[in-house]
């Protein structure tokens, strides 16, 4: 029986008020640590999104949201650009590469992107099955689109105007799925991947273009930007963004000046605009941790009232332990041991629910790849905190048993 | 062995001193006197629970008063044997760890084979894995005697232990601390005002 088991029975002999700060104390620290999680997850899922795009350019409008609608495809684009502006600017010496992206499409949900095969190659996409999307009218698909809709190679898929469910259907033009791409935990896992030339010919039918052979024109090649076009669709066709990687560093203070200033076009700088982002989401984040820190507050009080409580109760008790033979020292480890038993309890407790929560929300939501068993550093400090609260909340009663006349006690008995 | 010389307690600022007295190693004694008059106090200087003001008082060869605040917990947990009105065992643990954690709090090695010899002669060893609350008033106060002896004390302290027992547990618990005494050669000291008791010992010092 030393002093730990000793605490222990205590803590278990009052059931009920142990609970409730245990309770208390753990969803405060589920609160915390999930805070943390998401966090890092977040901060995850946007330099594993942004990986290799050194600026996104697109049609004028909020750079926010073309970063949005361009890496992480949860907005809508901003606009289109004519393929003549893009290929003017990917003249440019200071652009390595870069991606044409075409949105404005989708089906059942599910972006359609014209694009080529530069993209997938950017987020390390491979075949689970079939070949890439290498002639028109064909289509490569993201891991989560197959296994959610439960699409096979040779399915067609009948693409709708617009991004949301229930667009007007471009029924004469439907896509062959000839692959399907393996997971990659990136937003591409959400796609359908066809060429670009693709979503024109989808959308000349639609704009009552007229169609003409393009093989009895002159055909051009947009190096940069790996398209063969013909004049023709050069001067007439659009693309959404540009994906641009680029050649130097000093690109980076060059090329959106140039961009943003001379040209119809919108520059937006991926770093920048996601740590804009972080700044808008961060003050709902400031608001939940500060609940989540009162509650841990709130249960450090109750720690506290159940602690008081019960020494109320074992006044005598704990000066009979004095009278045989327990030293000052060894109560207030004792008591000191009981708040942190609690509360040590309690962050158990809160990890395992934060942890659990997390693993359940991102198996049950299709958008989030993740696992749910991962740590952090910062969850260390969460630890550490958590014990100090214990300590703090325990030191004042133990302090009030150790001032306490035993004799004086014992006499009142 | 305890003795008592020009002993005085301070009160507030009252001093109250206590008429010298000398109790021999191995006897069985008692103080008597009506409530309030400083028989518990008595027994608490005795038991070093606190301190005197001036005056000798050495128990078991010691003189208490040179003694520390850790080191008088240290010499009562080794020397002395306290059984109060009320048994205020350790709620939350049973029967058998409430005498465990007196030989711990004692510096005493765990044994068992102890406890369950003590537990049979107090007669309530059937008891023995019940919480304390599970118990009545004369099956506690007879765990709390276990409680004071676990440790073979040289000195076994009584206060008022009968005073809130019915007739026949009081003789019993009697006849108990007495035994108990007496199988540890521990010197025995009962403070009480209870009549029925008066007459049982021999040294007795009426405050």
């Amino acid at each position: 029986m030393n002093l730990i088991q000793l605490s222990l029975k205590n803590v278990l002999d009052k059931p009920l008020s142990s609970l409730l700060s245990v309770l208390l104390f753990g969803f405060g620290v589920s609160i915390i640590v999930s805070i943390l999680l998401v966090g890092s997850f977040l901060k995850n899922e946007v330099t594993k999104n942004a990986q290799g795009i050194d600026l996104v350019v697109g049609a004028k409008g909020s750079p926010l949201q073309i970063i949005l609608a361009s890496i992480f495809h949860i907005d809508f684009p901003t606009g289109n650009i004519s393929l003549e502006d893009a290929d003017d600017l990917t003249k440019n010496r200071l652009v390595a590469s870069a991606i044409p992206l075409s949105l404005g499409d989708s089906y059942q949900g599910y972006r359609i992107v014209g694009t080529t095969k530069q993209y997938p190659l950017l987020y390390q996409a491979s075949l689970e099955e079939g070949r890439w999307f290498d002639e028109n009218m064909v289509a490569t698909i993201g891991a989560s689109v197959a296994k959610e809709l439960n699409i096979k190679l040779g399915d067609e898929l009948q693409s709708a105007h617009g991004l949301a469910e229930g667009g007007e259907e471009h029924e004469d033009y439907p896509f062959r799925v000839v692959g399907i791409m393996k997971a990659t935990g990136s937003a591409i896992d959400q796609l359908i991947l066809v060429s670009v030339a693709s979503v024109w010919e989808v959308h000349s039918g639609h704009e009552e273009h007229e169609h003409e052979d393009e093989s009895l024109h002159d055909m051009v090649n947009l190096e940069k930007l790996g398209l063969t076009v013909s004049l023709e669709q050069l001067e007439n066709e659009d693309i959404t963004s540009l994906l641009i990687t680029y050649r130097s560093p000093m690109a980076a203070v060059q090329l959106p000046r140039i961009v943003n200033e001379t040209s119809n076009l919108q520059a937006a700088s991926p770093p920048f605009e996601t740590a804009r982002l972080f700044n808008i989401i961060g003050i709902g984040v400031d608001v939940v941790t500060i609940l989540g820190i009162i509650i841990v507050i709130l249960s450090a009080t109750s720690v506290f009232i159940a602690l008081f409580n019960s020494l109320k109760e074992r006044k005598y008790e704990l000066a009979i332990m004095r009278s045989m033979g327990a030293s000052q020292r060894k109560i207030v480890i004792l008591i000191i041991s009981e708040g942190i038993l609690l509360t040590f309890i309690g962050t158990i407790f809160g990890f395992g629910l934060a942890h659990f929560g997390f693993a359940v929300l991102s198996s049950s939501l299709e958008q989030i790849q993740a696992e749910g068993i991962f740590f952090i550093y910062e969850e260390f400090y969460v630890v550490l905190g958590s014990w100090v609260i214990g300590i703090l909340a325990s030191v004042v009663p133990a302090l009030l048993t150790y001032r306490s006349d035993i004799s004086e006690t014992l006499s009142k008995a | 062995m305890v003795q008592i010389e020009k002993l005085k307690h301070a009160y507030g600022k009252t001093l109250i001193g206590y008429p010298d007295w000398k109790v021999g190693q191995g006897d069985h004694a008692m103080i008597v006197g009506n409530s309030g008059c400083g028989k518990t106090t008595l027994l608490h200087l005795i038991a070093g629970l606190m301190k005197s003001a001036s005056g000798e008082l050495v128990v078991e060869g010691k003189n208490l008063a040179k003694l520390s605040t850790s080191g008088l917990d240290r010499f009562r947990g080794e020397n002395i044997g306290i059984v109060f009105q009320r048994p205020h065992l350790v709620r939350a643990l049973t029967v058998v760890e409430n005498l465990i954690l007196a030989q711990q709090l004692g510096r005493r090695k765990k044994n068992l084979t102890k406890v369950n010899h003590i537990l049979g002669t107090l007669e309530i060893e059937a008891l023995k894995k019940r919480k304390v609350y599970q118990l009545s008033q004369g099956q506690a106060q007879r765990v709390s005697i276990g409680r004071a002896v676990v440790n073979e004390p040289k000195l076994l302290l009584a206060d008022e232990p009968t005073a809130s027992l019915d007739d026949r547990n009081c003789e019993r618990v009697i006849k108990l601390l007495k035994s108990q005494a007496e199988m540890n050669k521990a010197t025995l000291i009962v403070a009480t005002h209870d009549q029925r008791v008066k007459n049982e010992f021999a040294n007795r010092l009426s405050l």
